[in-house]
């Protein structure tokens, strides 16, 4: 991957006294694909619409190739948008509105028609240029708004949950293609999305927002194994999140039990929080083989696996395996130590 | 029954609203100068009205005020729509409620209120006064005809087309003017139709030396209604007529006004 093409430094940004933005650091890299990802009003489409000018830090500054981009408008930034709902303009067709960013840059006509039958292609519109945008579907609508910006070449595409109006299908779809055509035309994408599955799917690197304030940034593999503290742990995927102490190195005490993990680096005595994923507990039928005990309260059947919940003296547990366990019954449940993860009481 | 006497009810309530209209049609076809007979059927009238100096004088005179007032009232209400419409929520309520009033307002009240202020000003009463008074009644329609057409389009519109390069200015004229275009046209046509069909207003500010077709009707009307200004008044009311069957039709197809 390429070197570092957007810096964001301590980017900090209120509405009437919320602080929104809360001081953020972050570096982008050419053709990465990042993704922005938290509840709503994390700050993260804030964070996208400081990136394209739309608003102005309270403080920080914005570096794109090592200059300020902070005074420049958005209209002369290197940067185009894919906006919620995509903001296409009626009053033009498909053709027209894909040339709309070259016609202001007074290119010429023969060219014009090129690029936009070039783009027509990629996304797979070709028949499409007379069309009035109103009689599109969502899915297509979604394509024109991309073309629309990638006809610019510019060094950044940014993308404001634009997939937030599809059906969970063409979702799917359409994660695969702007992957494809993220590749293909080999720019940075920085995507703003709640969908946690989405994020995964798709990024480089996930940047994980809440109340402001980067949570943490990692590939999707760091993020999912190893968040960093509660929220992460919670907001990505499905997660048994509990209170434990870390007595000493590699070994982390929660529900009366002593487990061994493999994380070191804690204080002695240290609480802690623990995350471990419904599909790492591995059930026992004999109850006295496992580390707890419990008894199956529910079980329901997800398709690739059946998610159960077993109750133990502490707490109710949420666990994942392709072999059902009848309610009812008293099964026991052990803990690989590389599927503990322990982390840092977070103070959020 | 019930079906009967609901259209029964409809039947006298239009009756009574359109009788006078059509009595005063017919008898601008009448041939008999007398208004109580029917003389047979003639267009002698119409011919009257427009060999008439003074009628044909109103007539332009009135067409030009329309014209001005409309394209000034219309410049001036978009801008203020396109401002009223990015204010936080409660100017913008308050904005409108002010917009509102003169709309509510009797005209007598606003043409004696504008008389007041024109001779407090030392501005003469007048064709300039007339037409300044025209586009006072007529900016507000403007703004509740705009303003549901920015409400429309996605708040991103102008965000994009600055996006893709366009200035400020730009994305005003390329992407936002002809969006709400529809609503522009709406909003011209109301101020037309306004201007066109004013008498309190026009009355109060007109002095002496300007006379409308609405004044020139009342002033002959109370010399005596001669025939000439049953035809007028029934030319008057076909271009009124027009242009509201005009701004129904684009009503309809979903450009709804806030009135």
């Amino acid at each position: 991957m390429g070197k570092t093409l957007i810096e964001l430094k301590n980017l900090t940004k209120s509405y009437s006294g919320n602080r929104v933005v809360d001081n953020i650091t972050l570096s982008i890299r050419e053709n990465e694909f990042m993704t922005l990802l938290g509840p709503s009003g994390c700050g993260k489409t804030t964070t996208l619409r400081m990136i394209g000018g739309f608003e102005d830090p309270d403080s920080g500054s914005i570096l794109f190739e090592g200059h300020d981009l902070l005074p420049v408008p958005p209209y002369k930034r290197n940067i185009n948008t894919v906006f919620q709902r995509y903001a296409l303009f009626p009053h033009m067709n498909v053709f027209e509105n894909i040339a709309f960013g070259l016609r202001i840059k007074k290119i010429g006509k023969s060219e014009i028609a090129e690029r936009v039958a070039k783009m027509l292609r990629l996304v797979d519109l070709d028949d499409f240029g007379k069309r009035n945008v109103d009689s599109l579907s969502g899915g297509q609508q979604q394509r024109v708004a991309i073309a629309r910006a990638l006809v610019n070449q510019p060094k950044v595409l940014l993308l404001d949950e634009p997939l937030g109006a599809l059906d969970l299908k063409l979702r799917k779809e359409m994660q695969i293609e702007l992957l494809d055509m993220q590749r293909s035309v080999g720019i940075t994408f920085i995507y703003v999305t709640h969908d946690q599955e989405e994020a995964l799917t798709m990024s480089d690197t996930v940047v994980v927002m809440n109340q402001g304030v980067i949570q943490q940034v990692g590939t999707p593999v760091d993020i999912y194994n190893e968040p960093i503290n509660r929220f992460v742990a919670d907001f990505i995927g499905e997660s048994n999140i509990m209170e434990a102490v870390m007595p000493e190195d590699r070994v982390v005490v929660f529900d009366e039990t002593t487990f061994s993990c493999v994380d070191t680096g804690f204080a002695p005595g240290e609480e802690v929080d623990v995350v471990i994923r419904p599909e790492d507990i591995r059930i026992t039928v004999d109850p006295a083989d496992g580390q707890l005990q419990g008894t199956v309260t529910s079980v329901v059947f997800k398709g690739v696996h059946y998610e159960m919940l077993i109750e133990t003296k502490h707490r109710e547990y949420l666990v994942q395996r392709t072999m059902m366990f009848p309610e009812g019954s008293r099964v026991g449940m052990n803990i690989q130590p590389a599927d503990i993860q322990v982390m840092k009481k977070g103070d959020r | 029954m019930m079906k009967f006497l609901k259209r029964a009810y409809l039947g006298i309530i239009f009756l009574f609203l359109y009788t006078p209209i059509v009595v005063l049609i017919a008898f601008s076809f009448n041939s008999s100068k007398s208004r109580g007979q029917w003389g047979g059927f003639t267009l002698k009238w119409y011919l009257d009205m427009l060999g008439d100096r003074q009628i044909r004088e109103a007539l332009v005179f009135t067409i030009v005020i329309a014209v001005l007032s409309t394209v000034l009232s219309t410049v001036f209400g978009t801008v203020a729509a396109i401002g009223v419409h990015n204010l936080g929520r409660v100017s913008k309520t308050a904005v409108l409620n002010l917009n509102n009033l003169p709309v509510l307002n009797p005209d007598i009240i606003t043409g004696v209120a504008l008389m007041t202020l024109f001779i407090s000003t030392g501005l003469p009463l007048g064709p300039v006064a007339m037409l300044i008074a025209h586009i006072v009644f007529s900016t507000p329609y403007v703004i509740l005809a705009v303003l549901p057409k920015l409400r429309q389009m996605n708040r991103y519109t102008a965000e994009a087309a600055m996006d893709l390069g366009a200035t400020p200015a730009m994305a005003l004229r390329k992407v936002i003017l002809p969006e709400i275009s529809p609503g522009i046209i709406s909003g011209a046509l109301m101020a037309f139709t306004m201007s066109i069909d004013d008498f309190v207003i026009s009355f109060f500010t007109a002095g002496t030396d300007a006379t409308n077709l609405s004044i020139l009707i009342y002033s002959m009307a109370k010399r005596g209604v001669k025939p000439s200004i049953n035809a007028l008044s029934t030319v008057m009311f076909a271009v009124v007529v027009i242009l509201l069957l005009i701004i129904n039709k684009r009503s309809d197809k979903g450009e709804e006004l806030l009135l």
